[in-house]
């Protein structure tokens, strides 16, 4: 069977089709990160209100492949309300996962375990890492 | 032309089932052209112009032999060919060199949306600093640009006409000849990107009357890192250098030097002395074949191609008319990143983004799109595997939900 039959199942189209928290706010206590992969032309922008140390919410909007999109929508889902330290070891952990970097396997990815499949697609890891990385530059 | 005769004369192909589809973006590498820069490295390694032994003379005359060879290629003279380290500066140095000292407030510059990034970034940084302004060719509805809507926009105030020779997306070739004359007949000056013309069909830029003309190395089965600047001898005799340093000078002084003539003053620092000894025998590969021949070739695979998606549902064609073996296109709505993927698990390499031609997809109004193009060393079985290949991703992208 083909990787990307793997790869592309269930939870990836899930969030592609019906991203959750999609859309940004006009909130100041918001504060906003722009990424973009200007050779593919990934777009992605995540919004955090972070409050007492906790991320409240997760905003995040844009354009590109289903991978990049979905992963905005999967990041918002599994980060929202944690602490902030632990939201970016998860997300540390994650990206460490999809670069294929050593990476704690005890730590609970949820739907963005889906992703593990991008080491076999190195072209991809971008795809899958830079709402992340945007996520990242919010909350640092 | 049997192709799979020329697969062999391509390392890269040889056991391996790839398809290779994005010779637009760079050609794949011949045993010849490998052949010969390895020679350079193992019998005459050693820098050009300086040394006073046999191995640097050696290296020299090799290195001015290969201009030479490329010179006579496009019909141009040894003074007139200047290397860069690729088309890219070759298309800077003309925006630097000429426009920026050219070009002042009030003159326009024509361009169009086809233009690689390379060919319109450099005239926009002349437009912000001289106060020129940017006029683009409007396009036909398929993106063509034509001397029709060229004379739309040809003033008196057109000082410098960019435009590319082959749209590395759309691959429609320019009307160049009849556009150079009407811009010549108003004095401005032409520049034209070849990178995608030259490697695939005979140009005479005697004939073609252009003023300036680029193209790159790594696009027709040369090296990376050298490509041409043509220029008019008379224009280059002009054009002040936009690196200093050493070998592009004849007479040092503590507050003034005195530079050599073309092509020697725009070619400072050890040249790229392996590629363009490389580039030759690239010129030597392909016209053993015969450009004639490798352009039938490639029309005969892109018609191919382009008729079996025509027959599929689900795929958009952005350029039918392509005149070059150069398609672009998508499969309705998937993104190209998602579909690209399919392809490369199948081994057939083939470019999806922009292509470096942002106004393009602007004009396309997508983000993004796929692109096949076709070389000498592709064959039917490779049409035939990719035409099954988009088949089997519709299918894939429908069915998983796209």
């Amino acid at each position: 069977m083909r990787q990307l039959e793997n790869l592309y199942r269930q939870i990836i189209m899930d969030h592609y089709k019906k991203p959750r928290n999609k859309g940004l706010l006009d909130d100041a206590r918001y504060k906003k990160e722009h990424i973009k992969n200007p050779s593919c032309g990934d777009d992605v922008t995540i919004q955090t209100f972070v409050e007492d140390g906790i991320v409240k919410d997760i905003r995040h909007d844009g354009t590109g492949c289903s991978i990049c999109c979905s992963s905005a929508s999967v990041l918002s889902t599994r980060l929202k309300n944690l602490p902030v330290t632990e939201a970016l070891k998860i997300s540390e952990n994650y990206i460490n996962m999809i670069t294929n970097k050593p990476y704690d396997e005890t730590i609970e990815l949820e739907d963005a375990q889906a992703y593990e499949g991008i080491k076999d697609f190195p072209a991809r890891t971008k795809c899958a890492t830079i709402a992340w990385k945007a996520f990242e530059n919010t909350v640092k | 032309m049997d192709a799979t005769s020329f697969k062999k004369d391509f390392p890269a192909l040889r056991n391996t089932d790839l398809v290779y589809l994005d010779t637009a973006a760079s050609s794949l590498t011949p045993t010849s052209v490998i052949k010969q820069m390895n020679e350079y490295y193992e019998h005459y390694p050693v820098n050009v112009h300086r040394g006073v032994y046999k191995l640097s003379f050696r290296a020299t005359e090799m290195y001015e032999a290969a201009r030479n060879t490329i010179a006579e290629f496009i019909g141009a003279t040894f003074e007139e060919t200047v290397f860069t380290r690729g088309a890219s500066s070759a298309l800077n140095l003309v925006a630097s060199a000429y426009g920026l000292t050219n070009l002042k407030e009030g003159d326009e510059i024509i361009v169009s949306e086809l233009e690689h990034h390379s060919h319109i970034l450099p005239w926009q940084n002349v437009a912000k600093k001289t106060g020129a302004k940017l006029i683009y060719v409007p396009l036909t509805p398929a993106g063509r640009i034509t001397v029709d809507n060229f004379k739309h926009v040809l003033s008196d105030k057109t000082k410098m006409v960019v435009l590319t020779h082959v749209s590395n997306v759309m691959g429609y070739e320019t009307p160049i000849e009849n556009i150079i004359t009407l811009a010549h007949a108003q004095g401005a000056i032409v520049s034209v990107d070849a990178a995608q013309s030259v490697p695939h069909k005979p140009v005479d830029v005697k004939k073609m009357d252009c003023d300036f003309l680029a193209f790159s190395g790594h696009k027709m089965c040369g090296p990376t890192g050298i490509g041409v600047l043509y220029g008019k001898k008379h224009l280059l005799d002009d054009l002040e250098p936009i690196e200093f340093g050493g070998d592009m000078n004849d007479n040092v002084e503590k507050y003034d030097a005195h530079f050599k003539d073309t092509p020697y003053k725009f070619e400072t620092g050890t040249p790229p002395i392996a590629e363009a000894i490389g580039l030759a025998a690239a010129i030597k590969y392909l016209r053993s074949i015969g450009f004639e021949t490798i352009y039938a070739h490639e029309n005969h695979l892109k018609e191919k191609a382009l008729d079996a998606l025509e027959k599929l549902e689900g795929i958009t064609v952005y350029n039918p008319g392509t005149d070059t073996g150069i398609i672009t296109f998508n499969l309705d709505g998937v993104h190209p990143h998602d579909a690209v993927s399919f392809f490369d698990e199948d081994n057939i390499a083939m470019r999806a983004g922009h292509h470096c031609a942002q106004l393009v997809m602007r004009f396309l109004d997508v983000p993004a799109t796929l692109r096949a193009s076709f070389y000498l060393y592709n064959d039917e079985a490779d049409v035939n595997r990719f035409i099954e290949n988009v088949k089997a991703a519709r299918a894939f992208f429908t069915e998983v939900g796209f």
